[in-house]
């Protein structure tokens, strides 16, 4: 091989590597931008996610005066961002449970009749002390919650 | 890797066939731009598009938490304060508005000194007016928004001056302020107008103006329109004009980045009708010049008569401005446009001289 035919061959090996060497650059700098535009977009979008999510690690809600609540009755509150329910059965038990149906996410609710949770949109129906799944389309039981009364409040932690 | 450039290759042939791809490269390549010492100036209009496309971004954004009425302060305090990287939204919309409004006139400046409104570019001028127009009421129509201290009594006192004034304050009271006081009915109608009606009249005007800029192409500025035309220098469009088109968006992000999250955008107290102005309350910078040549004009002629005066001083200057190109028609060297740029020298100063006035008197 000739001199000359090597040196070109070297002039080429360079330009071939500057030129990956701009392209890296150029594309390391554009990632760079799109990371500094895009996480302050996403972030801005998920607050409310975020929040909703922070909400709802919570273990423990304390329901002020619900002790009032007279036997064979229930009422509906807020465990973190999700509807759940207390309810004073006859026999005098508390019993705490998830309101959100495991089936398609329609809050439940108890019948003082029949004893029992039931979920109008699709008919499922759930035990009101353990909050087993009976008849109907739900596959899982609702989860059950600890529950303290405490003088005047109610005290309903997770399990 | 073949083949993956190969399947690349396979695409990019396919949606040729069906866009006409390489022909609009061919054409982008054919175009050419003038190349001289005043290159520089045929950025800003490309500047100002570029602010434009981020109000409408960061705009959208905004909409997302803002809650116009009753509940404004409230929301825009939220976006500033509780929702994460929302002070950085709502600063980089303020920032962009005032770069945009700066950009724009840098732009008109620019575009009658080159004397780029002869023929036959008579509409892009009166197109660009109209941008400038729509860009201004913008401003104003978002400054209201957050309902601050600030926001309320600069409307109030923007829309006050021509509320005084027969028919037109007719006008404002009953359409535009929507009654005698500013409150959350005018914040709902300037929202309405602020993210629906100003963006559907803007985006087919800048469609217009670009379409024309393209016909016609880049005007030469006198200077060069001197020159033999072999001495004359072009560059290609694409790439590169194109490119340092580029690099000058890049380099007003990063202005923008920096201003905005640097000088993060103020939020004021919120706004009590019934409590007192607070001291040196004075509209946006770009409104200076108007309010102040008004308020002379109220000083040396007092009572309506001035604001009359004031507005007729106002508008036929406007006016002048407007039909600059039907009047300055000649060569460059002629007598009427040494009367134009003159004209042109006479309007900045005034402009300069009044804002500066302006913000003397209230600071
Ligand atoms: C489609 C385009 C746009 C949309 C959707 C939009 C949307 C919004 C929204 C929702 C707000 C209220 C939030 C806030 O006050 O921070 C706002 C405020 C504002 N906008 Fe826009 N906007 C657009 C274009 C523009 C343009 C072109 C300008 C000016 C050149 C502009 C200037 C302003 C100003 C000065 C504010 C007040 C900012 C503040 O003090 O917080 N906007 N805009
Ligand atoms: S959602 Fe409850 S049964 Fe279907």
């Amino acid at each position: 091989m000739s001199e000359f035919v090597k040196e070109q061959e070297a002039i080429e090996q360079e330009t071939v590597m500057r030129r990956t060497f701009i392209r890296l650059g150029i594309g390391a700098m554009a990632t760079g931008y799109a990371a500094a535009i895009g996480y302050p977009i996403y972030a801005y979008l998920s607050t409310p996610a975020k929040r909703a999510a922070e909400a709802g690690s919570i273990t423990e809600v304390r329901l002020e005066g619900a002790a009032k609540l007279p036997a064979g009755s229930a009422m509906v509150f807020k465990f973190g961002h999700k509807p759940a329910l207390l309810i004073h059965h006859r026999d005098g038990r508390w019993v705490a449970m998830d309101a959100v149906c495991t089936h398609l996410g329609c809050t439940v609710q108890y019948e003082t009749d029949n004893n029992r949770v039931f979920c109008a949109c699709h008919g499922g129906v759930y035990d009101a002390v353990t909050g087993e799944n009976i008849s109907g389309p739900p596959p899982k039981p609702l989860s059950v919650y600890r529950v303290e009364v405490k003088d005047a409040n109610v005290v309903v932690a997770k399990s | 890797m073949q083949t993956s450039l190969w399947r690349s290759r396979k695409v990019l042939v396919w949606l040729d066939e069906r866009l006409a791809l390489t022909e609009l490269l061919e054409y982008a390549r054919h175009k050419t731009v003038p190349e001289h010492k005043h290159s520089f100036w045929y950025y800003w209009g490309g500047i100002s598009m570029f602010f434009f496309l981020i109000q409408v971004f960061t705009g959208v954004l905004l909409m997302v938490y803002y809650r116009p009425g009753a509940e404004s302060y409230e929301s825009v305090r939220e976006i500033t304060y509780d929702i994460r990287f929302g002070w950085l939204i709502r600063s980089a919309h303020s920032w962009s508005a005032n770069l945009m409004v700066l950009a724009v006139f840098i732009h008109m400046f620019s575009v009658f000194f080159m004397k780029a409104y002869r023929k036959p570019r008579e509409f892009g001028w009166w197109s660009g007016l109209a941008l400038l127009a729509l860009t201004m009421t913008f401003g104003f129509s978002g400054y209201l928004l957050p309902m601050d201290e600030l926001a309320y009594f600069a409307t109030k006192v923007g829309l006050e001056l021509p509320a005084s004034l027969p028919l037109v304050g007719k006008f404002i009271n009953d359409v535009v302020r929507g009654g005698p006081e500013v409150g959350s009915v005018t914040i709902q109608r300037f929202f309405a107008l602020h993210v629906v009606v100003l963006p559907l009249i803007f985006i087919p005007v800048l469609a217009f103006h670009l379409w024309l800029v393209q016909k016609h192409g880049n005007a030469l500025p006198p200077s060069e329109e001197q020159k033999p035309i072999a001495e004359r220098r072009s560059i290609p469009f694409f790439p590169d004009f194109f490119s340092k088109d580029l690099a000058m968006w890049l380099v007003a992000l990063n202005v923008l980045a920096i201003l905005a999250s640097l000088y993060p955008w103020q939020l004021g107290p919120q706004a009590d009708p019934l409590a007192p102005a607070p001291a040196g309350i004075h509209p946006e910078w770009y409104f200076m010049s108007q309010f102040q040549l008004l308020k002379l004009f109220g000083r040396w002629f007092p009572g309506v008569t001035g604001e009359v005066l004031g507005l007729v001083f106002f508008t036929l200057i406007l006016l002048l401005w407007a039909i600059v190109p039907l009047y300055d028609t000649g060569t460059a060297a002629g007598r009427r446009a040494k009367v134009a740029t003159w004209f042109g020298i006479t309007v900045l100063a005034l402009l300069i001289v009044t804002t500066i006035w302006g913000y003397w008197e209230v600071l």
